[in-house]
């Protein structure tokens, strides 16, 4: 059971966890946490990849380090975005439901016929 | 099975313990703190993977920096999230978690059926090293041969503190993000927003240094400056920047700026867009790296810092 | 298509995509340098010299035996990054480049710097550069992970002109955009990882030559495509784009329905036609192509029961971008193997006229909506004479989209129906004719209200500045004459097929679509015609009443079946599906 059996063991399931959170937790905040833990189960998954590519002197292929190194980046500003969104959101509407009634159908319904 | 893989297992179930008490838990506050925790944890897995560059980025940004963000926002959060009482029904959780478990189970059996022997562009990283004077392969790939990447990564930052800054209202714009903090003068939170920085500095700058040769760079070094500069700002001993300020947007914008005027030059005359001319590559580079740090420290700090909330006249 | 020589060094001219990306990418760090009071400058300076790039592009394309290539850093890949155009990618640097100015007219005036109100004007136009900057270089770049980045981009770039405004709505609809924007990203960098993992590279040109149909592969294209579709909003994976694309201002929502979710439809071309050409096999794009019947369904008819004219065009995006995915099954030969270009023509060429028409209609029902203060279908009645230009533009476009020769659209439209022939595929020719019908549909709802004379005449209560009226006009009248410009040195279009688009055989294949269109819109729109009260109109409806009903009915259904599929947890639970769907449906053909 090598390292990377495990730790692809361990990346797979933190995606499918960060999937689950992301989809059946109602709360802004906690999607965005899970999303955060989906983003580190693939950056695993490349961690795994840069691994087995093992060579030249060096334990980890550099290039799929650089890429996680990106994603990190480019993760940590979309959930800085998110959370700003989601505070003035908060501080507007006082709520931070996705999914308010008010919201899910702009249209009201037709005078009779 | 040597103890090297029994720590390995170990490592590995805490942190999916982890995992999955920061999606179970109700409180949405114990799931920051439990996320926080996962990400140093997965700091560590990141260095039995020998991927020590990933692993400080992930420390510093990834559980870190972010953990601060969701923090902050689990904080002015926690009187909404308990009153939510609204949760999806049991059919549809149960069909979420059928439907990501069989997700993850086909990730799983791909990662085992990985190619053997697995391709792998190392030696070709170490062979093209002479091009640019630097050994830590990494900074390497970051900045010469996918120098694009990391410049358009660069405006993604830029674009994420637009972003922010547009949801401010429109009296607040120009102004200071987040609110006034204060903190007991005598407390423990100034003693350390007094004594840290310095150290956190030179520890930041040389993170930066040490990043041509060994694991290191401008993002992980940028990430401790700017986390120097919150712990100060938290402490209240200074206030966030009106963001109307030239010298904060032109340090914002010399990290991607310098890139691409390198970049050009390199198009004009030199050997293409992003090459480096050899004899000079090294100092390029660097000075590249510096506008980059300084850049990525500010952003780091401004994104956490928020939307413009007062006016800069305050 | 790409070339099959392996590109792998810079050509002559290749230094042109370099500057299609610097450009905008140096407008953007510029203006946000300079400040609030210079941004509309920067950005004006910026139009012209990105337009003239890519008409430089277009022109030089032809010249440089059909491919431009630019090695970044003269790093060859795998270790570095290629920047490849083709025709694909020429037509639609230009058209970006030519949307975006006729964007930029229009909303001149809109966001003016003042210094009352600094944030939106200085927010808009460096969003607009950052939007124009990422499509660029998702239409040039050659590496999966650029790809990935520019994605990033274009979605941080896209969100905040959704909640420009500031109004809780607005910053709802926002934040389900964003999260399920990276929801998609994230998966696309699953398959990316994978890919690496494979492969050892993940530059385009040489996956496609080492690709083959293993079971990684195939799970990295089904994760791959489904993030792609949860980003341009197919159905059942839209909830987050009436919302985004109704609250967005005009310009704004110009900009996203037009170029915003053509980026990813773009990179899931590139994906299925030059990263692992054929791969996916025949029943992955019947399942694409299905889902696209269900996208253009429910989007017209949802669209058709709406209230509210921008919520209108929206929904009618949602029924276009389902049009785009009739593409993929027509490619395919009956062996499973890609055999017709001719449909990825078709593809691209319905692309490009959504995103000329849809712009110009969005532009026009701003300047409705300034002008008379609301955008209510049924207060619409008199508008034709108090707003002609914005009508006259509207109506351009509606025609243009609805597949009148000589536009884009029939253009397109002819090709693919021609590969339905060629591949014995009759059921998509039922979906191609049908789509047609139900946009004739809503442009003639929108048309006959406003054509209606009004009883009082209208007081206007906002300016109808001359520019925006023209811009979209313009754009308008570009998507209905597209299906006259040379194609084939760009496309894979038939040498012959613009000569077929005139005639009486062309005018007879009018007819049907127009009439469909207009028995559908009477029969599915639950509000008030503008003829009711007409004796002639009473007489009709004593005819159909009971056929209305059922079609009101069945509409209700659609509408509510829509709602339920826009709640968050059910949009998610139908990605995982999705994807599971396309994973199965790629190994049975493998």
């Amino acid at each position: 059971m090598s390292a990377v059996t495990v730790f692809g063991l361990c990346a797979a399931a933190a995606v499918g966890l960060g999937l689950y959170g992301l989809i059946a937790n109602p709360q802004p905040l906690r999607k965005i946490i899970a999303f955060n833990l989906l983003g580190s189960g693939v950056f695993l998954l490349f961690g795994i990849v840069g691994r087995r590519g093992a060579a030249a002197g060096f334990g980890n292929d550099p290039v799929p380090q650089a890429l996680v190194i990106t994603g990190v980046v480019v993760a940590f500003s979309a959930t800085a975005l998110a959370i700003a969104l989601l505070l003035r959101l908060f501080q507007i509407a006082g709520s931070t439901t996705l999914n308010s009634r008010a919201a899910a159908s702009p249209r009201s319904d037709p005078s009779g016929h | 099975m040597n103890i090297a893989t029994v720590f390995e297992i170990a490592l590995a179930a805490v942190v999916l313990g982890l995992a999955i008490w920061t999606i179970a838990v109700p409180d949405t506050y114990s799931a920051t703190v439990g996320f926080i925790a996962y990400g140093l944890l997965v700091a560590l897995i990141w260095v039995r993977l020998d991927a020590v560059d990933v692993a400080l980025t992930e420390a510093a940004i990834g559980g870190g920096l972010g953990g601060v963000v969701l923090l902050g926002a689990a904080a002015r959060l926690r009187d909404t999230e308990a009153m939510t009482t609204e949760g999806p029904s049991l059919i549809v959780r149960l069909s979420a978690a059928i439907l990501s478990a069989s997700i993850a189970a086909a990730l799983a059996v791909t990662i085992l059926l990985l190619p053997d022997p697995a391709p792998t562009l190392a030696p070709s990283v170490v062979a093209n090293a002479g091009a640019t004077g630097m050994t830590n392969p990494v900074t390497n790939v970051l900045m010469a041969f996918r120098g694009m990447d990391t410049m358009l990564e660069k405006v993604v930052l830029l674009l994420a503190i637009v972003g922010v800054w547009s949801l401010a209202s429109d009296q607040a714009w120009g102004g200071r993000p987040g609110p006034r903090h204060q903190a007991d003068p005598n407390g423990v939170l100034a003693f350390l927003a007094r004594l840290l920085p310095p150290a956190g500095i030179v520890v930041g700058i040389y993170i930066l240094w040490t990043g041509a040769d060994h694991p290191g760079g401008a993002f992980q070094g940028g990430a401790v400056l700017a986390s120097m500069w919150l712990l100060v700002i938290m402490a209240g001993l200074v206030d966030t920047p009106p963001v109307r300020s030239r010298w904060l947007r032109l340090i914002l914008v010399g990290g991607p700026g310098l890139f691409l005027a390198v970049g050009l030059g390199g198009l004009c005359f030199g050997a293409a867009f992003l090459a480096y001319p050899v004899a000079f590559a090294k100092p390029l580079i660097l000075s590249i790296e510096v506008a980059m740090l300084l850049t990525i420290a500010t952003t780091l700090g401004l994104l956490l810092a928020g939307a413009p909330e007062r006016s800069a006249e305050r | 298509m790409l070339p099959p020589a392996p590109a792998l060094v810079t050509t002559a001219g290749g230094f042109l995509l370099v500057l299609s990306i610097v450009v905008p990418v140096a407008g953007v760090l510029l203006a946000f340098a300079l400040g609030e009071r210079y941004v509309r400058q920067v950005a004006s300076t910026v139009v012209p010299v990105g337009l003239a790039i890519a008409v430089a592009v277009l022109v030089l394309l032809p010249r440089s035996d059909g491919h431009l290539v630019y090695l970044l850093g003269a790093w060859p890949p795998p270790l570095g990054v290629a920047l490849r155009a083709d025709g694909l990618s020429a037509v639609m640097l230009a058209t970006t480049a030519v949307v975006i100015c006729a964007v930029a007219i229009f909303a001149a005036t809109d966001f003016r710097p003042q210094s009352v109100e600094a944030r939106a004007p200085f927010a808009f136009w460096i969003l607009l550069l950052a939007i124009w900057g990422a499509l660029n270089t998702i239409f040039v770049a050659g590496d999966l992970f650029t790809l990935y980045v520019a994605l990033e981009l274009l979605t941080f770039a896209a969100v905040p002109l959704v909640s420009l405004d500031g109004r809780a709505e607005t910053l709802r609809a926002a934040l389900r955009y964003l999260l399920f924007a990276l929801l998609g990203s994230v998966l696309y960098l699953m398959g990316t990882a994978l890919l690496y993992g494979i492969y050892g590279t993940l530059d385009i040109e040489l996956l496609s030559h080492r690709v083959s149909a293993d079971s990684g592969v195939l799970i990295a294209a089904a994760l791959m495509t489904t993030g792609l579709l949860a980003k341009t909003a197919l159905f059942p994976l839209h909830l987050w784009l009436p919302p985004a694309h109704a609250g967005a201002p005009a310009a704004a929502s110009a900009i996203l329905s037009a170029l915003v979710v053509k980026g990813s439809f773009f990179i899931l071309v590139r994906l299925w036609f030059d990263v692992m050409p054929g791969l996916p096999g025949l029943a992955a794009a019947q399942l694409l192509a299905a889902l696209g019947t269900g996208a253009i369904v429910f989007g017209s008819v949802v669209a058709l029961r709406q209230e509210r004219l921008k919520l209108l065009i929206a929904y009618s995006t949602l029924a276009q971008i389902g049009y785009l995915f009739l593409m993929f099954p027509l490619a395919f030969g009956a062996s499973g193997k890609l055999e017709s270009d001719q449909a990825l023509a078709g593809g691209l060429l319905q692309a490009v006229s959504h995103a000329t028409a849809k712009a110009a209609m969005f532009m026009a029902v701003g300047s409705i909506y300034t002008g008379l203060g609301h955008d209510r279908i049924t207060g619409l009645r008199g508008v034709a004479r108090a707003l002609p230009l914005s009508v006259l533009a509207f109506a351009v476009g509606g025609i243009a989209l609805m597949g009148v020769q000589p536009s884009g659209a029939s253009l397109a439209k002819e090709l693919l129906l021609q590969d339905t022939a060629r591949t014995g595929q009759w059921w998509w020719a039922v979906v191609l004719q049908a789509g047609g019908m139900f946009t004739t549909a809503y442009v003639v709802l929108v048309l006959s209200h406003a054509f209606a004379p009004s009883d009082q005449p209208i007081t206007l209560i906002g300016p109808a500045p001359l520019s925006r009226d023209l811009a979209a006009l313009a754009l308008a009248l570009c998507s209905l004459f597209l299906g006259l410009l040379p194609w084939d040195s760009y496309l894979p279009v038939p040498y012959d097929a613009t000569s077929k688009l005139f005639g009486i055989d062309a005018l007879s294949k009018l007819l049907l679509p127009v009439l469909g269109g207009a028995a559908l819109a009477i029969l599915l729109s639950p509000w008030p015609h503008p003829l009711g009260s007409s004796a002639a109109w009473k007489a009709l409806m004593r005819v159909v009443g009971p056929l209305r009903r059922g079609c009101l009915g069945f509409g209700s259904l659609i509408e509510r079946g829509d709602e339920v599929l826009r709640q968050w947890s059910a949009a998610g639970i139908s990605l995982l599906l999705v994807s599971l769907l396309l994973a199965a449906s790629m190994f049975a053909a493998n």
